[in-house]
């Protein structure tokens, strides 16, 4: 008897159906993965289970838990249900938690809710919860806000929140996608022990096969709101019987072919960075305090040859981001020397480094937030033609844009549309051909495919991989994903609390880490092939 | 949570300071002569010289400047030119009429609007929200002084039941407190209409706003029904921008009365600085305007604190 039964589930939102005749069932403590790329309709079937679907929303089919029919319960019955035996953790921790609020209230409101335990108890229980999940008493008191916490520290409170009344069902919509690899795999964890000690169900949404592998019993995979295959999870990925789960599969470990650059530029250096050191003032803790620094970026030195591949990794918070922003000009140094082409940056005037912004772009992560809605192709793909020392008239703008969208596999007649008409996808190949339309040398590139689907972003790292051989344009690759950059770059540096502690070839890096940052980046990235064959000797071991 | 504090009040006394010099100095610079108005257009030059003298209106500017502020810093506003009583009675005897009817139009507007906001944003797009939204664009288009006739017309002309005008002021004991009250509900009720409209549109796009976040799914999934996650969650975060409005209309209702306080024959303080300004009655208009713009500052600083105490973000002081 399962705890979860979803039979022929649809779903229309007024006229769009989106969920086409799902069927889905967990079994007590078991934990099922849901797999499928945006749009799949992963979430909204999370959301029926717990009945918070938008209002325009319209289900038919039967969902069947713990022998209570879901689309028939009234909401009285819902809300008995949602935060007792069924809890859910989302995705974006930053905004899941209520501002106002301390962290003990919102813990202890779904206690007091359901149990009707007096203020201290729920309190006492709310400290134990949020003791178990990792934030202990010491450092972080009931009394705490949100504001006053991490990323990974909220995810854990709103999986306190979600815990604290040891539900039958948890929900986990994407709970780690936010966070970087190391606290993914901190909070993945928790979440399997947790699961373990309650014997609870889990129902694990991801867009990413290696968290599914190693954590569900079993998988289902949806697309375009349709069940695609299910099955117990080793067997479903290993075997790969349906042609859209080989094809995810494909994607989310895709390696671009790539001629290596026998090192043909070495010697030739494009970008030069010695000592470079930033410091940002904090803000004093009384007006008569000293003024406290602290230091994002400590004394980096690196170089990086004309056409070669680089990527930045590292955990969220260490400095990458500043590091790129310094070397894009965009911010300048505290300490040290950035030299573009042999020309030092950090003292030149905003005229003088016009040239240098011409052969330096940048690649942003959020293909839709990087665009302003209202401009055509055209005057986006352009804008950094304002760069070039002689002004393209018209035509030869228009003639410009033409070939930097077909660069990018798009067509010249895109030009006259809105960004809005695009997928993600192709927006980001809209903002990598804005990136290479003034035949740039170096291309600054922030987690530029970790918004996109796999499916998406193995085409994007071929388009990077294409331009890095066509252009011979050299990346600067900023990244918390080790599978993308093993897939595109050659060498690597790993980043932590400022500073670069290890420099070297990417696979050889990645396969032999030598310092504490770098084993730690190896060991929770996700990694399809390894979780595989964990997952497979544990079925077929004693 | 004191440093916060303590900001707010810095810049309320800069920006007090910054207004008595722009009160003063505009009003010096404005053209007509207050001796020349009190003493009419056929006063002989002597006359003329004499009071100019006796009013001190011949010193240096800046040392009559000093000695307004200095004056207003002991309690001292000056005398009235016109009704030759000083400033701070003609302003007290104006205050026990206007602080008492925009704190009941404010009261009355608050309790109107916001359960109406928070009930139209919590049933949006049904008929029920239609229907109050479309009471509240009504209530901002109707003029409030036809409004006020309204109810001049109905309750004291028709139910007999309140005063048409005038105000007996507070009188003694409960008795004459009632009579007090009685002679400004009509008034107050004119002023909070369009108040409450305004407000409750505010307080109905604040709360849908905040129903929109991500904390507000956070509370459903816990299990709460939507009443409790209306009034415990969503409240307390759409109260900034509600808080905002409060502030600008409560120093609206101090001084910006004078076509109700006209429609009810109120001496409140919309009517005397109306009377101060066309007789040129310069130091009454200094003195009130700074008054004004003192309990302002007080009020905004009484926003500030509000804000603080309903997010804990704005807190540190920034």
């Amino acid at each position: 008897m399962s705890l979860l039964e979803i039979e022929n589930l649809s779903l229309t939102i007024g006229e769009a159906p989106i969920l086409k005749d799902i069927d889905l069932s967990i079994a007590a403590g078991e934990v099922m993965g849901l797999v499928g790329e945006s749009g799949s309709g992963k979430s909204m079937t999370a959301l029926t289970v717990m009945k918070l679907l938008p209002h325009a929303a319209r289900a038919r089919g039967r969902v069947v838990f713990d022998g209570i029919d879901i689309l028939a319960a009234p909401e009285a019955a819902m809300c008995r249900l949602r935060g007792d035996d069924i809890g859910m953790v989302f995705q974006e921790p930053m905004t899941a938690l209520n501002p106002v609020k301390t962290i003990g209230e919102q813990v202890a409101e779904g206690i007091r809710w359901h149990t009707g335990a007096n203020r201290p108890d729920a309190e006492a229980r709310a400290r134990a919860m949020l003791e178990r999940v990792g934030l202990p008493e010491k450092q972080f008191p009931l009394t705490r806000y949100p504001h006053e916490l991490s990323g990974g520290q909220r995810q854990r409170v709103v999986i306190a929140i979600a815990c604290a009344l040891k539900p039958k069902l948890l929900i986990a919509d994407e709970p780690t996608t936010a966070l970087d690899v190391v606290l993914q795999a901190q909070i993945l964890d928790l979440l399997r022990d947790l699961v373990d000690e309650n014997r609870m169900s889990l129902l694990l949404i991801s867009h990413d096969l290696a968290v599914v592998a190693e954590m569900a019993d079993r998988t289902t995979i949806m697309r375009h709101g349709q069940v695609m295959e299910a099955g117990e999870t080793a067997r479903t990925l290993t075997e790969k019987v349906h042609p859209y789960t080989r094809r995810l599969a494909e994607a989310s470990t895709h390696v671009p072919a790539r001629a290596r650059p026998a090192d043909s530029g070495a010697g030739e250096a494009l970008l030069n960075v010695e000592g470079v050191t930033r410091d940002y003032p904090i803000r004093r803790a009384s007006l008569f305090s000293r003024q406290q620094t602290f230091r994002a970026v400590d004394d980096v030195s690196f170089s990086l040859a004309r056409g070669q591949s680089m990527a930045l990794v590292g955990r969220s918070g260490c400095g990458k981001s500043t590091l790129a922003r310094m070397i894009l000009a965009l911010d300048r140094p505290t300490g040290g020397s950035i030299r573009f082409e042999g020309e030092a940056l950090e003292d030149k005037t905003e005229g003088e480094l016009r040239s240098a912004r011409r052969h330096m772009q940048v690649v942003f992560q959020d293909p839709y937030g990087s665009f302003n809605p209202r401009h055509r192709v055209e005057r986006l793909v352009a804008e950094p033609l304002h760069l070039l020392d002689e002004k393209p008239d018209r035509a030869r703008r228009r003639e410009l844009v033409a070939e930097a969208l077909d660069e990018v596999g798009l067509s010249a007649a895109d030009m006259e549309k809105y960004p809005h008409e695009f997928s993600g996808g192709q927006r980001q190949r809209i903002s990598i051909a804005r990136a290479v339309i003034t035949r740039p040398k170096l291309i600054v590139a922030d987690e530029p495919v970790s918004a996109l689907d796999v499916s998406i972003r193995a085409q994007i790292l071929d388009l990077f991989a294409d331009l890095n051989r066509r252009l011979r344009v050299a990346y600067l690759f900023i990244t918390h994903d080790l599978t993308v950059a093993r897939a595109i770059t050659d060498r690597v540096m790993v980043m932590h609390e400022g500073k670069i502690v290890e420099e070297g070839d990417t696979h050889a890096v990645f396969d032999r880490p030598e310092t504490e940052a770098a084993k730690a980046l190896v060991a929770a990235a996700p990694d399809l092939d390894r979780a595989l064959r964990m997952r497979s000797a544990r079925v077929s071991g004693p | 949570m004191t440093a916060y504090l303590a900001k707010r009040l810095a810049i309320g006394l800069a920006t007090l300071f910054v207004a008595s010099l722009v009160v003063f100095f505009v009003l010096e610079i404005l053209p007509g002569d207050p001796a020349r108005i009190m003493l009419g257009m056929n006063a002989s030059p002597e006359a003329l010289t004499a009071l100019r003298t006796e009013m001190g209106l011949d010193r240096p500017l800046a040392l009559r400047y000093l000695d307004w502020l200095t004056g207003m810093a002991t309690g001292d506003f000056g005398r009235s030119y016109t009704y030759s009583s000083p400033v701070i009675e003609l302003v007290a005897e104006r205050v026990a009429v206007s602080l008492p009817l925009a704190v009941m139009a404010l009261s009355l507007s608050t309790a109107i609007a916001i359960p109406v906001g928070i009930f139209a944003a919590a049933r949006r797009g049904r008929l029920s929200d239609t229907l109050a939204m479309g009471a509240a664009q009504v209530g901002v288009a109707i003029p409030n002084f036809w409004f006020a006739m309204l109810l001049v017309y109905v309750f004291a002309v028709g139910f007999r039941l309140l005063p048409a005008g005038g105000f007996p002021g507070w009188g003694e004991g409960w008795g004459g407190l009632w009579q007090g009250f009685k002679a400004l509900l009509l008034p107050a009720v004119s002023l909070a209409l369009p108040q409450a409209a305004i407000l409750a549109r505010v307080t109905r796009s604040a709360m849908l706003e905040v129903l929109g976040e991500d904390y507000i799914r956070t509370a459903r999934a816990k299990g709460l029904p939507r009443r409790a996650v209306l009034w415990r969650h969503a409240l307390r975060n759409a109260l900034i921008p509600v808080l905002t409005i409060l502030g600008l209309q409560f120093a609206f209702l101090l001084a910006g009365t004078i076509i109700i306080e006209n429609v009810f024959y109120l001496p409140g303080l919309g009517r005397l600085i109306f009377q101060a300004i066309s007789q040129r009655d310069l130091i009454v208009v200094e003195g009130v305007v700074m008054l004004l713009v003192a309990s302002i500052i007080l009020v905004n600083l009484l926003v500030d604190v509000c804000y603080a105490v309903a997010d804990p973000r704005l807190r540190t002081g920034r």
